[in-house]
């Protein structure tokens, strides 16, 4: 694949030609003067399809390298924050979901996380593994779309739809547990809101035979690809003591070689309770950060396995009737279960009041929710401390002294989710 | 988290510009004055919280002081973290900023969109950061959204300069 064509007297006439283009840099400016010298500022979006989003940064460039870049924030603010503070602690979870629109589980288990620690309410088990089998097809889900938008970036398009292919059947799932394909609603306050379905457990299980089997194929596509390797191989590094400082979290740390991952080091709904590897890098390139992602899919396809085989039985939501709604069919019967739907649905629970910051490993680093309550039944403050937002700060330590074409491939293997950064 | 015994050793270890520990919930917080910020948090990277998670602003409307900004702060070999608060008034807003380096010690590089994204909100003003402004709003807005005076909804929305003219040429 590498092998550079060779002089050889089969060649024709065009190969030559194209064979004697030389792409280093010219001895002397053209036209003479400092021409080489000088600084071009480039904008570079909002609209633009390799920044992942409406993202818009101002590029110093010298030549082709990279001096500064500025990154402008900003065009999809929609005050979820603002608008979450205006509504029942329940009535938030559609709300937030819709902030990092890739991770939906991610951002509703920060959130109901939060409320969880505040209101005390124990999860049930059952729950907690049904939460865990969501949230790891979410992040299989998001790596997928992360995989072929970044393929795309970088010229190989048909990856693209093959991810997309797969990322079908996650939703489809999806959509069996909860009703929807996206923006699900499926966690809530104290569990879930459903248990899953019939067939939901055989579907799940063909998936998990399927995934490894084509994430091999990914690998084998894009690991044979000159292309592509040589576009992420040492470009872009930055070692783990800065990416700390930084506050970068994720697979873009662990890429550096910090096998820092929340969900083994701080175990929240019961991720202790799985065998699982956290994948970690050498150097921090754009490779290792390629290499990382693709290396999780494969470790939540084994979490997704083993909560499945162990999930246990019982309750999949709180029964505490103050938090969580009563089943459908006991409102025919109950009385008491009719007020209570009321009081839920009219005002919502009311929470004692008090602080929580609830993080969790998102498919782009530490995703956290701060959730400060003064006692009513709509939060004071709910705050999310979203990894693409603080991961961004990290994109002018990487690309300065860089190619241009090289920041594309650093952006990409960045993962912003616009939704979060802006929120 | 450390437990609550601990939080109050932590407390006594750093002196007298601790105001109170809170401890609810398995979380612990320091509050702090506010210009003892830097000095506090170069002593909390001392003793291994080197790692500052995230910076929050918060309105406590209608308490004064009214705002507040909550610094999480988190050590990575003990898996322990400890949450530093302060409190500044309404009309004098202003906080030490944490994100350059300074003679009190390094600064936190990751505080910087952080606090711009508090100033843009709540109007903090952090003292001494590199290029406080606005981050998520329109640089020429007017006014801190995330305040809890303010109000939620009933302002046009304007998509286009065309549009603004448009509604212009209707009134």
């Amino acid at each position: 694949m590498s092998t550079t064509p060779t002089e050889s007297p089969g060649l024709s006439a065009y190969r030559r030609r194209e064979q004697s283009i030389t792409l280093s840099p010219l001895d002397e400016p053209r036209g003479g003067g400092e021409t080489s010298e000088e600084l071009l500022t480039l904008n570079f979006g909002p609209h633009h399809p390799a920044t992942h989003g409406v993202l818009r940064l101002l590029v110093t460039l010298q030549g082709e390298i990279v001096r500064d870049v500025k990154p402008i924030i900003g065009y999809v603010h929609t005050g979820i924050e603002k608008t979450a503070e205006d509504k029942a602690y329940w009535k938030v979870i559609p709300i937030v979901e819709r902030m990092d629109y890739l991770a939906y589980y991610f951002n509703a288990m920060a959130y109901v996380g939060a409320v969880e620690k505040l209101v005390e309410v124990e999860v049930p088990k059952r729950a907690q593994y049904l939460r865990v089998i969501h949230l790891e097809l979410n992040r299989i889900a998001s790596h997928l779309i992360w995989l072929g938008t970044s393929a795309l970036d970088l010229g190989a398009s048909s990856i693209f739809l093959y991810c997309l292919r797969e990322r079908e059947l996650i939703l489809d799932l999806f959509e069996m547990s909860s009703g929807a394909r996206m923006h699900t609603r499926y966690f809530q306050v104290g569990g879930v809101i459903e248990d899953i379905p019939a067939g939901f457990a055989p579907k799940l299980r063909e998936f998990l035979k399927i995934m490894p089997a084509r994430a091999d194929e990914y690998g084998a596509i894009l690991n044979s690809n000159e292309i592509l390797l040589q576009r992420l191989r040492g470009t872009c590094p930055l070692d783990a003591d800065t990416l700390l400082s930084l506050g970068v979290s994720g697979p873009l740390l662990r890429a550096a070689g910090n096998p820092w991952d929340l969900r083994k080091a701080d175990p929240y709904s019961s991720y202790d309770d799985f065998q699982f590897k956290i994948p970690v890098g050498t150097v921090g390139d754009n490779y290792d950060r390629f290499a990382v992602r693709l290396a999780e899919i494969y470790e939540s396809v084994k979490i997704v396995e083993q909560a499945l085989d162990g999930l246990p039985e019982g309750p999949h939501i709180t029964p505490d009737r103050k938090i969580a709604l009563p089943p459908r069919h006991e409102l025919a019967t109950s009385m008491e279960a009719l007020i209570h739907h009321f009081k839920l649905v009219t005002e919502g629970f009311r929470v004692p009041p008090g602080e929580a910051y609830n993080p969790i490993e998102s498919p782009r680093g530490e995703l956290a929710c701060y959730v400060r309550s003064d006692g009513s039944s709509k939060p004071a403050r709910v705050h999310m401390r979203d990894p693409s937002f603080v991961n961004l700060q990290a994109l002018s330590h990487m690309v300065q002294g860089s190619y241009i074409a090289d920041m594309i491939a650093t952006i990409a293997m960045l993962d912003p989710i616009l939704g979060g950064i802006d929120r | 988290m450390p437990d609550a015994t601990g939080l109050e050793l932590l407390a006594r270890e750093l002196g007298d510009t601790v105001r109170e520990t809170v401890y609810f919930r398995e979380r612990a917080t320091l509050v702090i004055d506010p210009p003892a910020i830097r000095a506090t948090l170069a002593q909390l990277r001392a003793r291994g919280y080197t790692f500052l998670a995230s910076v929050h602003g918060v309105d406590h409307y209608p308490e004064e002081p009214r705002l507040g900004v909550v610094y999480e702060l988190l050590d990575m070999s003990r898996v322990d973290r400890v949450a530093v608060k302060l409190r500044v008034p309404l009309d004098a807003p202003s906080v030490p900023s944490v994100t350059a380096d300074t003679a009190e010690g390094a600064g936190w590089p990751t505080a910087n969109h952080q606090e711009r994204e508090i100033y843009d909100m709540f109007g903090v003003v952090f003292e001494g950061h590199p290029d406080l402004r606005r981050i998520l709003m329109p640089e020429d807005y007017e006014g801190h959204p995330q305040r809890r005076d303010f109000p939620i909804g009933g302002e046009p929305v304007i998509f286009t300069l065309d549009e603004a003219e448009w509604l212009e040429s209707r009134a």
